[in-house]
């Protein structure tokens, strides 16, 4: 098929499909780099960190943590939204750009969809430990017991989580498996003795034949078909958590895409943050390019523009509302004893993805480096505001309270990210971090080389057709 | 059980997807063929029906859908209902998070199952291929030795294959 010239290539330099093969199987073959072990041990470190935590925190009880009668919901339940938000950016990636045919996706999709399921497994971890007794977690389930059977309330929006997160988790986690398995099978080939076994072990016998793929895509499309709708309703269940309640700067209708808004936004932040890392120390910048970057810095500031839209309608509305204690909860989070948190989330999230209107910026790895950090932390402060400022003034100022996380809600947080980061580095290690069949699949159309060759064919000359759309942008 | 088969190993997914296309043409039974990667229309220059994997998707779908939302009826209308102030107890709105997600979960796991039970994935199953490049950069096409016409190898090299003949199970 022939594709324009004057479309930028996603695969960069000389390469072929053996090629494709060995740049990203290599990295598994061989012994890690010495980048590999330095990530790895520190994010061990902050493992220990976690599992210090969480041993005290259930040997002693949820008391540990600085929530009181007044503020109930913390750091626990902002870094579980934290968290299940930058999930989002992978399902997105791997299921939504599919349906839309997006041929970028291929280079990101499959260290995207690790992400997310990493991002979920430290998500759960929050409601899971904050239910106190995480040993009785399977009483959240209707299972018949000796108590009536009294079920589950299936009315409650938090029964409705404990639902959508699950299914997430299974559901993701079986389409990663599924796009994985043709992929173990490549390693499968090269490999000799125990790696080999291993690999044939989990490749569940794949042989490439032609049926075989015709069933892989339909399997692919309908996976991608479901988790499109899924994420969407997972995080809009997340928001029901708070939209239900009666409480000021919770019960408004925007929540939910609000919500699934900031999530995307907050996930492809993350997504970036860890490509841009990984492309260098893995040597991968043939195949996540800085269009790749550049597509990603798009959809950040895009999504980033309508989390800063519902920012300033939640405010209006307020306003608008004419109810004191909505309005108070609105003036309260800006100038309250809290406004240091409101204007970092502002700045983080409203201001700094608005310089990628500007390409060079778009294009540059240090500034979509510095500006995704800065959207991780202003999302985590997006949560932490929305939680802690509008409990902490109750409805009687008798019950004003002020909440301050103690070490062990530090530790977990700073665990969880040493959780979350030790499986993406085994994952780096043992499995292919880029989809190689399916940017094989796209090699034709959008290697460099490929697209220079059908040029030359079709006597268009690249330089002229490329100036000519850098000019144009 | 192993059998004998006329390989035609191509380099590249056009001349495969020529040679099929010829292959077929001319009257020859094409066994397999084997790629790196899903090559587009070759199941149809193949002659194969689609996939029923979305009806099976479509069927688990109905039972995952029919299944949440009667259990929720039955618990929470049926086995016990609650007075909680006064409201009905088959709150059908409430009932819709946990039945889609729930329709999602079922169709997934019913159509992934069903996709390993028709492909004979089974952990640690041996791969039946001719060759194991084809996971790199080898495109195969199988045609069994017996039954085919003898010109068939030097068609193949016509064609731009480079012919193997091998005793595999496929």
């Amino acid at each position: 098929m022939f594709e324009s010239p004057t479309r930028r290539p996603l695969i960069t330099g000389k390469t072929s499909y053996s090629q494709i093969t060995e740049d990203i199987i290599k990295p598994i073959e061989a012994k890690p780099t010495k980048w590999w072990y330095l990530g790895f041990t520190v994010s061990l470190a902050a493992l220990g960190l976690w599992l210090l935590s969480v041993t005290y925190l259930l040997f002693t009880g949820v008391g540990v943590w600085g929530l009181n009668k007044t503020v109930d919901w913390g750091w626990d339940i902002t870094n579980f939204v934290w968290w299940v938000g930058i999930g989002h950016a992978g399902t997105l990636i791997s299921a939504v750009l599919l349906l839309f045919r997006q041929k970028w996706r291929t280079a990101v999709n499959r260290s995207a969809e690790a992400m997310t399921i990493f991002a979920v497994i430290c998500a759960g971890s929050y409601p899971l430990l904050h239910a106190g007794r995480p040993w009785l977690i399977y009483w959240v389930f209707p299972l018949p017991n000796t108590y009536g059977s009294l079920w589950s309330n299936f009315n409650s929006p938090l029964l409705w989580d404990v639902f959508a997160i699950s299914t997430y988790l299974t559901v993701s986690l079986v389409f990663w498996y599924v796009g994985l398995i043709p992929d173990l099978a490549t390693i499968r080939d090269r490999a000799v003795g125990l790696r080999k076994k291993i690999y044939g072990l989990m490749s569940f016998g794949w042989n490439g034949s032609a049926k075989g793929w015709q069933r892989f895509e339909s399997v692919s499309l309908i996976l991608a078909g479901l988790s499109t709708p899924l994420v969407l309703s997972v995080h809009t269940i997340v928001s029901f958590d708070f939209a239900t309640s009666v409480i000021p700067g919770w019960h408004t209708t925007i929540f939910p895409p609000y919500f699934v808004a900031g999530a995307v936004f907050s996930g492809f932040a993350m997504v970036q943050t860890l490509l841009i890392i990984m492309r260098k120390s893995m040597r991968l910048e043939q195949y996540i390019t800085l269009n790749h970057i550049d597509v990603m810095n798009k959809i950040i500031l895009v999504t980033g523009s309508i989390v800063g839209s519902a920012y300033i309608t939640e405010f209006f509305i307020a306003w608008y509302s004419a109810v004191p204690y909505e309005q108070y909860a609105f003036v309260n989070r800006a100038f309250g004893p809290y406004w240091w948190a409101y204007w970092t989330m502002m700045t983080c999230n409203v201001i700094t993805p608005q310089l990628f209107w500007s390409r060079k910026l778009r294009r540059s790895l240090t500034a979509s480096f510095i500006i995704s950090i800065f959207v991780n932390i202003g999302m985590w402060f997006e949560r932490f505001v929305i939680i802690v400022t509008s409990l902490h003034r109750d409805y009687l100022p008798s019950s004003w309270l002020m909440y301050s996380p103690t070490w062990v809600e530090i530790g977990m947080y700073i665990g969880s990210l040493g959780l979350f980061f030790t499986l993406f580095f085994l994952f780096a290690k043992f499995l292919p971090v880029i989809a190689v069949a399916e940017v094989k699949s796209i090699y034709k159309t959008s290697s460099e080389e490929e697209i220079a060759k059908t040029a030359s064919k079709e006597g268009i000359n690249l330089q002229e057709a490329h100036a000519h759309t850098n000019g144009a942008h | 059980m192993t059998k004998k088969y006329i390989l035609g190993l191509f380099r590249d997914e056009e001349p495969l997807l020529h040679a099929v296309h010829e292959l077929r043409k001319e009257g020859n039974t094409i066994h397999e063929v084997y790629t790196p990667f899903p090559v587009h229309g070759l199941d149809d220059a193949l002659g194969y029906k689609r996939s029923r994997l979305p009806r099976a998707a479509f069927l688990f779908g109905c039972l995952g859908g029919t299944l949440g939302l009667s259990m929720q009826a039955w618990m929470l209308g049926v086995d016990w209902p609650m007075n909680i102030g006064g409201k009905p107890a088959l709150a059908w709105v409430d009932f819709v998070p946990v039945t889609f997600e729930l329709t999602v979960l079922i169709t997934a796991l019913g159509m992934v199952a069903t996709y390993l039970v028709v492909s004979e994935f089974i952990p640690g199953n041996e791969p039946k291929m001719p060759d194991p490049r084809i996971t790199s950069d080898v495109f195969c096409i199988a045609i069994p030795a017996d039954g085919a016409s003898a010109s068939v190898s030097a068609r193949m090299r016509q064609l731009g294959a480079e012919v193997q003949e091998k005793e595999v199970e496929l």
